[in-house]
């Protein structure tokens, strides 16, 4: 049997999580198919058919697939379902929305947001926040299985010619009606797969503080990251949000600023490669999963790191 | 609209989680239990709708063992009308739960069944939308803002990019998000007059479903400790040490 990934993409292109569930799909079956369920959205089709790893591309387009709506995708997955032994997707917003849904309809007992593949029905995965990790083992005839992206490196994205098959919708639902979605376009690195992520926490006081933040991360080249905290305060919108309920980054330099370090934010960062933490607050438990604390007022040592930063010959991009 | 309303019981979100030696789970001997953090949000929304006039009861049910009702006594001491409790002993996975919450829905016949988008023991997130599609209902999941129409929902839903907005018909699953609403405490009066109201009790075994688990845990075990870090003296030195000695920046 094989397995089936379902890519996420805008329909123009291919989303950058999706090479790195390509990478932790082929690990669970090497006979591996992606599915892409969208509306003129060959571009896609013919990108994710460029992945070495992908031996098969079925492509179904459909205006009903324009917008992402679980319900229409679901139908459209458990049509092609018969035929694979896993089923496999991004364990971000639009996995965890579709990949239950499919679940339930296949009487599978999901097994989500894995970290590592042991064997075809074996996984590694973080439960209580991170702080306990988990093998367990699938005993269901067909797998569902979300995948943490930031956990496997992405697939190359050049040098496969996978057959690109056609295949066809399956029915709308009339439950169900898309509205809006409101994105907030950056020209900043994506905070999933930002090299270096500068966040904020409550420590910053306001949004126009934040401003302190955007000045350090456009010197690194960085994403910008926010506590639980400073989204619910206001100071920063939801897209930011770093954590158990948030995103789970994992970039080389992590730097987190007035985050005293809720359990619930320390499960989204603390497999970072390199943490900093600057806090005023010395007993705060940042420090404790941090390579290099600083002890200090934000609003003073940030403009200090700023000037600093100006002060090297080279950064690294 | 009748609401049901879905609560869990779990290690408190503040309890350092600690990992047993056997590695066959984490301690829960002695260890403050609450109601599933983004589940008060399910109830408080649910209360508000009714305060609104939009709703005209609200059913707290949560699956579990015996303590497990505490949390439906806290839904009723903030505002729920009655409870039902559906006993079972043991580990029991998202497709069990939604299995079971289906047969009530059955028989209940609510229009809204909200709940927490994801449970902070296991962290499984696949409740609602599971049980969304065993009732072939709509599902309006991560929600952090709901509009009542008068047959419909508009929902604005948390997502990897922004915001979404959806419409879903009634009957709907929604799943709420921590931003949804502040919870509300109960004040010690209705801690006190939700000691009257009434809570069901059934047996998961009564309602013919399989609660056997798919998935065998094998091991539970620490996390990867990370390596003691330092303190630097002063910003000089922090960007020193990241450029020289890290080399990340």
């Amino acid at each position: 049997m094989s397995a089936l990934l379902i890519a996420e993409h805008n329909n123009k292109s291919v989303k950058p999580f999706t090479y790195n569930a390509i990478t932790a799909a082929s690990q669970i079956d090497e006979d591996l198919h992606v599915l892409v369920v969208g509306f003129n959205a060959d571009e896609v089709a013919n990108s994710i058919s460029q992945v070495p790893h992908v031996k098969k591309v079925i492509q179904i387009d459909n205006e009903i697939y324009e917008n992402y709506i679980a319900e229409n995708f679901t139908s459209a997955v458990i049509k092609q379902a018969e035929n694979y032994s896993h089923i496999v997707c991004s364990a971000n917003t639009f996995g965890k929305n579709l990949m239950p849904r499919i679940a339930a309809l296949l009487d599978t007992s999901q097994v989500s947001d894995i970290i590592k593949v042991i064997s075809s029905d074996t996984f590694l995965r973080p439960i209580y926040a991170g702080n306990a990790f988990a093998t367990v083992k699938s005993n269901d005839p067909k797998k569902c299985v979300t995948i943490r992206p930031t956990s496997f490196d992405p697939a190359p994205t050049t040098g496969g010619s996978a057959e690109i098959i056609k295949a066809d919708a399956a029915d709308k639902t009339e439950l169900t009606q898309f509205v809006k979605r409101e994105e907030i376009k950056s020209d900043r690195p994506e905070l999933g797969t930002a090299r270096v992520v500068v966040s904020g926490g409550r420590g910053m006081q306001s949004g126009e503080n934040f401003k302190l933040i955007q000045q350090v991360a456009d010197k690194l080249n960085a994403a910008i990251g926010a506590s639980r905290a400073a989204v619910d305060a206001g100071y920063i919108t939801n897209d930011h949000q770093v954590g158990q309920t948030g995103k789970v980054v994992v970039p080389d330099l992590y730097i987190a600023v007035g985050i005293s370090g809720a359990i619930q934010h320390l499960a989204g960062m603390k497999e970072s490669k390199v943490i900093v933490a600057i806090n005023k607050d010395g007993e705060a438990p940042i420090f404790s999963v941090a390579d290099y604390g600083l002890e200090a007022d934000l609003f003073e040592a940030l403009p200090q790191f700023l000037s600093e930063l100006n002060k090297l010959n080279t950064i690294q991009k | 609209m009748k609401i049901l309303v879905a609560v869990k019981r779990v290690i408190d979100y503040n309890v350092q989680i600690r990992v047993k030696e056997d590695g066959s789970g984490v301690v829960t001997d002695n260890v403050k239990m609450s109601t599933n953090p983004p589940d008060d949000n399910a109830v408080e929304e649910a209360v508000k709708i009714k305060e609104a006039g939009k709703a005209t009861e609200i059913v707290a049910i949560t699956v579990g063992e015996e303590k497990a009702q505490e949390t439906v006594r806290k839904a009723l001491a903030v505002g729920a009308d009655r409870g039902i409790h559906v006993k079972v002993d043991g580990t029991i996975e998202p497709l069990a739960v939604s299995k079971i919450l289906q047969k009530v829905v059955e028989k209940e016949k609510p229009d809204l069944v909200f709940m927490g988008k994801q449970a902070i023991d296991d962290d499984c997130n696949q409740t609602g939308q599971m049980l969304a599609a065993l009732l072939n209902w709509p599902q309006a999941t991560f929600a952090s803002k709901i509009e009542v129409k008068e047959k419909s929902l508009e929902v604005t839903r948390e997502v990897d990019e922004g915001l979404e907005t959806i419409e879903v018909n009634v009957p709907a699953i929604v799943t709420c998000d921590l931003r949804l609403n502040e919870p509300r405490y109960a004040s010690l009066p209705n801690i006190m007059k939700a000691k009257k109201k009434p809570i069901e009790q059934i047996n998961a075994s009564d309602l013919g479903v399989d609660t056997n688990p798919r998935i065998d845990q094998i091991k539970v075990e620490e996390p990867p400790k990370r390596k003691a870090g330092i303190k630097v003296a002063s910003v000089e030195e922090l960007v020193q040490k990241l450029k020289n000695e890290a080399k990340v920046i």
